[in-house]
C-alpha cells in the first residue's frame, strides 16, 4: 500500500507532456532584469550602482531584513540601471538590469561537474553559506532556506523530508533534476540533515515519475540514513502539511508551523542549490523552468538564469502559438497567470505554462446544491462551502475565523472538484488575507 | 364531556389572567426608563440603516444623538439638511447646515482612453481582482469595472457603464453615505461637495506614476505636471505624488484650471456649455 495524505485531495489529470524533454542550458541572454523581491519577507537592499561592473555570482543585493536573503548578479556585465520594473502581476518592484557582456565568474565557484561528498562544515558553517548563497524554497512560496534550518529554541527538528512529489500538474522540473542530478540532491539532503542535526531523511516522490524514483533510489544505497518513498499521485500532495502527514503520519496542528511535527521539508531543487552553494561556492543564480502546454510544438525543460524575461523564455522555445489563450506561471492549479510577459524569472520560477482557450475556460456558475464535494476535497479539513457563503455575506470575520479560514493552504481543491463551478477559492482567499490582518494587529499575549 | 371543555377553558382563562397581573406587576417593577424623544428622532429619520453616519444603524444614532450635548458630529447623509433640521428642532437645538456631498469616482480612463492589455476572466469582483494584480489595463490606479460598489449600495446609484468601463454615480439618487468609497480596492471615490447647482470641479485621476508612466496606460490621466497648481488663483490644487488634487473647500469653480490640463484629466460637471470651445469627449464621467 502506498502512501499518500489522509484529508481530502484529489486527481487532476496529470499532463506531464515535458517529463521527457532533458534539460537544456537557455542561451545566454543579452540583458538580466534581477528583481529585489525574489524571497518571503522584505525586498533585498542593492548595493550596485549604476555604471558598476559585475560578475556572475556576485552579490548586488543584501538582505533588509530576518526573512529577506542575498540577491547575486546572474550574469557578468554592466549594471545599466536600478529602477522598478513591472512583475509578472504588473506591480513595480525595483530590479537591478544589467547588460550582459561574457561569461565571467566570481572567483571561488566551481563550475566543474565533479561530485564533492564530503561535509567538513560544522552545521553553523552551513547555514552561513546557504544564507550568502541566497538560497530560498524553491517550491514555490520562496521562503528564505537559511531560516527553516535554524528552528526556533523550543522546537526540536527530528527528520528532514525531501520534497520530490511535484504533484501539480504539467511541471517537470523536479522530476527532470531527480533523474539528471540524484547524488547532488541527496548530498544537499545530508548537508541540511547535518545543519538541523537529524539522522533521518526521506525523499518523497508520487508514482508518475517512476524513472525519478528509480534513479533516486539507485543513488540512496549510499545514504543509508536517507529513505526514497513512493507515493500515490494525489494533489496536494506536495503541500508542506500534507507531505508530511503522507511521510511521517503526523499532522500539523491547525494555525500552527510544521516544525511542531518534527519535520522540516525541502524541496529537491532547494536541496540541489543547497549542494551546489555549500560545495561548489555558487549562488543560487539559475533554476530549471519547464516550458510546456498542449499547444506548444516542442516542450522544454530549460536551466534559465535567474532574470531572464518570460517573453524571451518563450521566443527561444519557439515562439508563443496562435491558439495560446492564457500563460501562467507555476502550475494550472496553483500558478498566477502571467500580466506581463515581459516580467524576469524570479528564483522561484518553476515553469511556463501555456493554455488554450478551450483549456482555461471557466465553466459559467451556478447554484450552490450541497453536494459537499468541497469538503471532502479540501485537505485542510475545512468546509469550503461555507467560508465561501461568509465570504460573500461580507463583515462576517469572527465567524470565518472561527471556522479557522486562516488554514486554507490555497491548493484550490474545492474551486476544482465543485460541479457547480463556483470560484470557491477566489473568495476564500479574500476573507483569509483580511482574517489573517486582524489576527496580526491584536496584542500579542 | 362538555364538562371537561368548560374546565379546561376556565383553567386556561385563570392561568391567562394569573400571568397577565404577575406580568403586569413586574413590567412596573423593572421599567426602562427610556428617553421618548429617541423614539421621536428614530421616526424623523429615513431609516435606511445603512451606517453612513458612522452609527450602527438609525436607531443607534437616535441614542447617541440625544445623549450628546450638541450636534457637533452627528448627520445623517441620506436624510441630509432638512432631516438634520427637523432632528434638532425636535432636540430644541441649533444645528449648522452642512454642503450636501456627492460621491465622485475619481478615474476619466474609459475603454478609449486606457487600452486593455490583457483579458480578465476570473470572478468578477474588484476586490478578487485586485488581490490578483493590478488589472486588465496598464495602470493600476483606474477603475476596474467589475462593481463592487455597484453592489455596496442600497440607493441604486452607482452603476458601471458598460460602454466606458468605469462606474458611474446618479447624482439624484447618490445620498453620499460612502459605502462605495469602503467597497472601491483602489480608494477612487470620495465624497466632494456637491457645489452650487451640483456643479463641481475635480481630478478624474488618482495615478500616482511618474507623467510618462501614466500616460503611456492612459491618455486621460493626470501625469502631474501641475500646470492646474499655477494657474489656480484661488490655492486650492495640489500636486502630490504625481498627481493634483482640487480642495472642494477653497475650490471657486472657475475653471481656469481645466482648460489648462494638457490630458483633460480635469472635469467639470453640470455647467452651461460654453458658447465657444467645443465640449470635451469625456466630460460627463462622474
Amino acid at each position: 500500500m502506498k502512501k499518500t495524505f489522509r484529508i481530502g485531495g484529489v486527481h487532476p489529470h496529470d499532463n506531464k507532456i515535458s517529463a521527457e524533454a532533458a534539460i537544456e542550458i537557455f542561451p545566454a541572454i543579452e540583458t538580466a532584469y534581477v528583481s529585489m523581491a525574489q524571497h518571503l519577507g522584505a525586498p533585498a537592499t542593492p548595493i550596485v550602482a549604476v555604471g558598476d561592473k559585475v560578475k556572475v555570482g556576485q552579490v548586488i543585493a543584501e538582505p533588509a531584513g530576518f526573512i529577506s536573503g542575498y540577491v547575486h548578479s546572474p550574469v557578468s556585465g554592466t549594471v545599466k540601471s536600478v529602477a522598478p520594473r513591472a512583475d509578472i502581476a504588473g506591480n513595480l518592484v525595483p530590479h537591478v538590469e544589467i547588460t550582459v557582456e561574457g561569461d565571467e565568474w566570481m572567483e571561488g565557484i566551481d563550475t566543474s561537474d565533479t561530485l564533492v561528498k564530503e561535509i567538513p562544515y560544522t552545521p553553523e558553517e552551513i547555514i552561513e553559506k546557504v544564507k550568502r548563497a541566497g538560497v530560498v524554497g524553491l517550491g514555490g512560496a520562496s521562503f528564505p532556506t537559511h531560516v527553516k534550518l535554524a528552528p526556533p529554541k523550543d522546537k526540536k527538528a527530528e527528520c528532514l523530508i525531501l520534497n520530490g512529489t511535484e504533484c501539480e500538474p504539467y511541471l517537470t522540473s523536479d522530476d527532470r533534476i531527480m533523474r539528471e542530478r540524484p547524488q547532488e540532491i541527496l548530498i544537499g539532503g545530508a548537508i541540511m540533515m547535518k545543519a538541523l542535526g537529524v539522522t533521518r531523511g526521506y525523499v518523497g516522490i508520487e508514482e508518475n515519475k517512476p524513472a525519478a524514483i528509480a534513479s533516486m533510489t539507485e543513488a540512496a544505497k549510499a545514504f543509508p540514513q536517507i529513505e526514497v518513498i513512493t507515493l500515490k499521485k494525489r494533489y496536494p500532495q506536495g503541500g508542506e502539511k500534507q507531505l508530511i502527514d503522507a511521510v511521517i503520519r503526523r499532522q500539523v496542528p491547525s494555525g500552527g508551523l510544521p516544525i511542531e511535527t518534527g519535520a522540516v521539508v525541502q524541496n529537491v531543487g532547494t536541496s540541489l542549490a543547497v549542494y551546489e552553494a555549500v560545495q561548489k561556492n555558487k549562488p543560487l543564480i539559475d533554476n530549471v523552468i519547464t516550458v510546456t502546454g498542449s499547444c506548444l510544438p516542442v516542450q522544454h525543460n530549460y536551466k534559465v538564469r535567474i532574470g531572464t524575461p518570460m517573453s524571451k523564455i518563450l521566443e527561444v522555445a519557439g515562439g508563443l502559438p496562435e491558439k495560446a489563450a492564457k500563460v501562467i506561471s507555476g502550475g494550472p492549479m496553483m500558478g498566477r497567470a502571467i500580466a506581463n510577459l515581459d516580467a524576469a524569472t524570479v528564483k522561484a520560477n518553476g515553469a511556463i505554462l501555456v493554455l488554450t482557450e478551450e483549456e482555461t475556460r471557466r465553466r459559467p456558475e451556478s447554484a450552490c446544491i450541497r453536494c459537499s464535494k468541497c469538503a471532502s476535497a479540501c485537505p485542510m479539513g475545512l468546509e469550503p462551502w461555507l467560508l465561501n457563503k461568509l465570504s460573500r455575506a461580507g463583515g462576517r470575520h469572527e465567524e470565518l475565523e472561527k471556522e479557522r479560514v486562516f488554514d486554507c493552504i490555497e491548493c484550490g481543491c474545492c474551486s476544482f472538484t465543485c460541479p457547480a463551478g463556483i470560484p470557491l477559492l477566489d473568495l476564500i482567499r479574500i476573507s483569509k488575507a483580511e482574517v489573517m490582518k486582524i489576527m496580526r494587529s491584536r496584542p500579542k499575549k | 364531556m362538555t364538562g371537561t371543555i368548560l374546565f379546561t377553558i376556565a383553567c386556561l382563562v385563570a392561568l391567562g389572567l394569573l400571568f397577565a397581573v404577575v406580568l403586569y406587576f413586574v413590567a412596573q417593577k423593572f421599567k426602562v426608563e427610556e428617553d421618548p424623544r429617541i423614539a421621536t428622532v428614530e421616526s424623523i429619520l429615513p431609516g435606511a440603516n445603512c451606517g453612513g453616519c458612522g452609527h450602527a444603524g438609525c436607531h443607534a444614532f437616535a441614542e447617541n444623538v440625544v445623549k450628546a450635548p450638541s450636534m457637533e458630529g452627528f448627520f445623517c447623509p441620506v436624510g441630509g439638511n432638512p432631516v438634520m433640521t427637523k432632528v434638532a428642532e425636535a432636540l430644541g437645538r441649533a444645528v449648522e447646515e452642512k454642503a450636501p456631498m456627492v460621491a465622485v469616482v475619481r478615474c476619466g480612463g474609459t475603454t478609449a482612453c486606457r487600452p486593455r492589455t490583457n483579458e480578465y476572466d476570473g470572478y468578477a469582483s474588484c476586490k478578487v481582482m485586485a488581490s490578483l494584480y493590478v488589472g486588465d489595463t496598464g495602470c493600476k490606479y483606474g477603475c476596474l469595472g467589475k462593481g463592487d460598489c455597484e453592489a455596496a449600495c442600497q440607493f441604486g446609484a452607482i452603476h458601471v457603464n458598460p460602454a466606458t468601463g468605469i462606474a458611474e454615480v446618479d447624482e439624484e439618487k447618490c445620498t453620499a453615505c460612502g459605502a462605495c468609497v469602503k467597497a472601491c480596492p483602489k480608494n477612487l471615490i470620495e465624497l466632494r461637495a456637491k457645489g452650487f447647482k451640483n456643479r463641481r470641479v475635480f481630478v478624474s485621476c488618482i495615478n500616482r506614476d511618474k507623467g510618462a508612466v501614466t500616460r503611456k496606460a492612459c491618455s486621460a490621466g493626470c501625469i502631474g505636471c501641475g500646470k492646474c497648481a499655477k494657474t489656480c488663483p484661488f490655492d486650492a490644487i495640489t500636486v502630490e505624488n504625481n498627481v493634483a488634487y482640487i480642495d472642494f473647500t477653497k475650490c471657486k469653480m472657475c475653471r481656469k484650471c481645466v482648460e489648462v490640463c494638457p490630458t483633460h484629466a480635469i472635469h467639470e460637471v453640470n455647467f452651461p456649455p460654453k458658447p465657444k470651445i467645443e465640449p470635451k469627449p469625456n466630460e460627463e464621467n462622474v
